[in-house]
């Protein structure tokens, strides 16, 4: 029998929580975390340098001298073992090294500037996906086969198999080109509103589906029919005892969720052409930009390493009956 | 007269006993009906399920489609329909809308001759579009299929050794286990796949026909999507290997490869087969994804991804280009996963009841 524990109780009950064991569990994640970030450097880096022909050899190939000098200024006439050191020196101060496609320019700066644009279609996705989830979620499962939650069932299992480059070309003929509602170039707020939307459609029928389940689970156990029991409102219950409790399902997926919008905004940026993040990496891919390849991709796989960590760690803090073993 | 009562300890023995059965006494060892094993009991209860079975069909059908009609179909995936020796390209063979026709094939029509249509016309480079897409289909449903095979042979491997074999082993392989989990999986598959494409060499092996892309994508997905069937199966293993068979198998000098294939998996098959239908299209998903920012199978061989890539240069005025390898991506996803729901519901213990 899984004992019940509010989560208001827990909060309170400070010295109860942090014990040693969630310390000790925390510790632990800090740890594989940093080891895997360690081993994403090591990845993107090996893997880079094992690419043939190295970036200079382009159609119109410069001269050997001059691709010599240019070797010589970026490091890259060392052996690899001292790049590789000289790499991650670079990288405790944030420092990723010149663009190699883009002249002139830090790749530090390319990805400062293109995040602020991803993380404001990104952030925005992920609020409206985790609102609109849940609402939609604990819909279905207070009307339990009736017709609102057959039709919400049944748009969340389409949408989950639909994929999300689909979904924005789709949105971008029919409301850029068909019916002419939002420019489809994504610079201005209003070309933003159809990213965002095609961004958060898979995640939302995901949350919606995980939302209606794990609130049917809730809504089975006993402390509800004991809460009914003794009278209490019916809106009470399904906000303060079952709802609150069936969300600690949808924080274990907001890690997964943030690893998704990442990815999934890498075509959408191309799609709709938004200057962000996603479309600076495709084109570097394109380009054979490596340094920038491996700075994008260490700096969006620590992100989402982070995300993942905050994740646990806080679903942990959360529901007291898991144990850490 | 009584009959004189028998010794209960005597060794005489009764000679009606051992009178051949009559037709009522061994009409009662007849089976009424067939015992229900638990294969049976699953089958039937996905027979009942409507949505599944539906999608069982339109698997099926879409399957058998990509196997054979390219091999009886009047055109082929890489065949540029204009395209005839020592003379210009034909530009009426490109562009085609839905049962159009080009110029010479329209003179061969007047002259009598029949020609097959082109059911959803030719792409820019006139081919005809119909089979591209159901070739595009064959090579996505290969890839998700044999993708998930791989996933399932590591992480069988994999998870039974570590579960099977417990303690330090398994807590190191396991930590090893973690790390790869929280990859980023995308980044590091786009990455790889970068790599992959210009630094593998299969020329000269059985894989060269499959394309280097094709290769590299089996190769990421062998790399970092069996973690996931590698846990399951430790957890399933470890869930077994305590009961009393085991033990009885252990005693009698069973090798612990013989445990495992002979005692443990067949007892976790129901959850393995399920989590590999489920797999399958986690991997027509991805493979669509690389495809179509430009890191799939290589041209001219089509795939569902880069059809919808292929299609976005004439988007405005060919959308049904788009439209049709979206919506067979849309229907194997979605029917694969209702199918492996359905799959779940008859076939997991678990469930049961």
């Amino acid at each position: 029998m899984i004992k019940y524990v509010s989560i208001y109780s827990i909060l309170n009950n400070k010295g109860k929580i942090m014990d040693s064991k969630l310390v000790f569990y925390i510790l632990k994640r800090l740890g594989l975390a940093i080891l895997t970030i360690f081993l994403v450097i090591t990845i993107t880096f090996f893997a880079m340098n094992a690419i043939p022909g190295g970036p200079f050899l382009a159609e119109r190939s410069p001269s050997p001298e001059v691709i010599a000098i240019l070797e010589a200024k970026y490091g890259l006439d060392k052996p690899v073992g001292e790049q590789y050191i000289n790499y991650l020196k670079g990288l405790i101060s944030f420092d990723f090294g010149p663009s190699i496609k883009q002249r002139g320019r830090e790749v530090i700066d390319i990805i400062t500037e293109g995040f602020k644009n991803s993380a404001k279609i990104g952030g925005i996705a992920a609020l409206l996906a985790v609102a609109s989830g849940i609402t939609l979620g604990s819909v279905a499962a207070i009307k339990r086969n009736k017709w609102a939650d057959k039709t919400i069932m049944v748009a969340s299992t389409a949408f989950v198999a639909m994929p999300s480059f689909i979904i924005a070309t789709l949105l971008l003929i029919l409301f850029c080109l068909e019916i002419p509602i939002f420019p489809a170039r994504g610079d201005t707020f209003a070309g933003l509103i159809l990213p965002i939307f095609a961004l958060s459609l898979y995640p939302m029928s995901y949350i919606t589906r995980l939302t209606r389940s794990s609130m049917l689970d809730v809504l089975g156990q006993d402390y509800i029919r004991t809460a009914r029991a003794k009278g209490v409102e019916a809106k009470k219950v399904i906000y303060k005892h079952a709802l609150k409790n069936a969300l600690i399902a949808v924080i274990t997926y907001i890690g997964p969720m943030i690893a998704y919008i990442l990815t999934g905004s890498l075509v959408i940026e191309k799609i709709f052409s938004v200057p962000g993040l996603g479309r600076a990496f495709i084109n570097s891919i394109t380009n054979r930009d490596y340094t920038m390849i491996m700075g994008t991709t260490i700096f969006l796989a620590t992100l989402v390493i982070l995300m993942n960590l905050v994740t646990d760690i806080l679903y942990k803090f959360v529901d007291p009956r898991i144990d850490f073993s | 007269m009584e009959k004189p009562r028998k010794n209960p300890f005597s060794l005489q023995l009764r000679a009606e006993d051992f009178l051949p059965a009559t037709e009522e006494e061994k009409s009662q060892q007849d089976q009424m009906r067939e015992s229900v094993t638990f294969f049976k009991d699953g089958v039937r209860k996905l027979k009942k399920n409507v949505i599944a079975m539906i999608c069982f069909w339109i698997i099926v059908t879409i399957s058998l489609m990509a196997i054979f009609v390219p091999m009886i179909y009047p055109y082929s995936y890489n065949e540029q329909l204009g395209l005839e020796q020592f003379q210009s390209v034909d530009s009426s063979y490109s562009n085609l809308k839905p049962f159009q026709y080009g110029e010479t094939e329209l003179q061969r029509i007047e002259d009598g001759e029949k020609i097959f249509p082109h059911i959803f016309g030719t792409d820019s480079l006139g081919r005809d579009y119909f089979i591209r897409v159901v070739y595009g289909t064959r090579i996505s449903l290969a890839v998700g299929f044999f993708a998930s095979l791989l996933v399932l042979m590591i992480g069988l491997i994999y998870g039974s050794i570590s579960g099977y074999a417990g303690g330090k082993t398994d807590l190191i392989m396991m930590r090893f286990v973690d790390i790869i989990y929280a990859l980023p999986d995308m980044l590091i598959i786009i990455l790889l796949a970068v790599v992959l494409k210009t630094t593998i060499n299969i020329e000269g092996t059985i894989l060269a026909s499959l394309g280097t892309n094709m290769v590299s994508i089996f190769i990421v997905f062998g790399l970092l999507y069996w973690v996931g069937m590698a846990r399951l199966i430790r957890g399933q293993i470890l869930s077994v290997k305590e009961q009393e068979f085991v033990l009885a198998a252990k005693s009698i000098g069973a090798s612990p490869f013989r445990i495992i294939t002979k005692h443990l998996l067949p007892n976790c098959i129901s959850v393995i087969i399920i989590s590999t239908a489920l797999q399958i299209p986690s991997a027509i998903f991805t493979e669509s994804f690389l495809s179509f920012i430009g890191l799939g199978v290589s041209v001219p061989m089509p795939s569902l991804g880069s059809l919808a890539n292929d299609a976005l240069g004439g988007i405005v005025s060919y959308t049904y280009r788009l439209v049709i390898p979206s919506i067979t991506i849309f229907l194997l996803v979605l029917s694969f996963n209702l199918f492996g729901d359905g799959l779940r519901d008859a076939f997991d213990p678990k469930l049961k009841n």
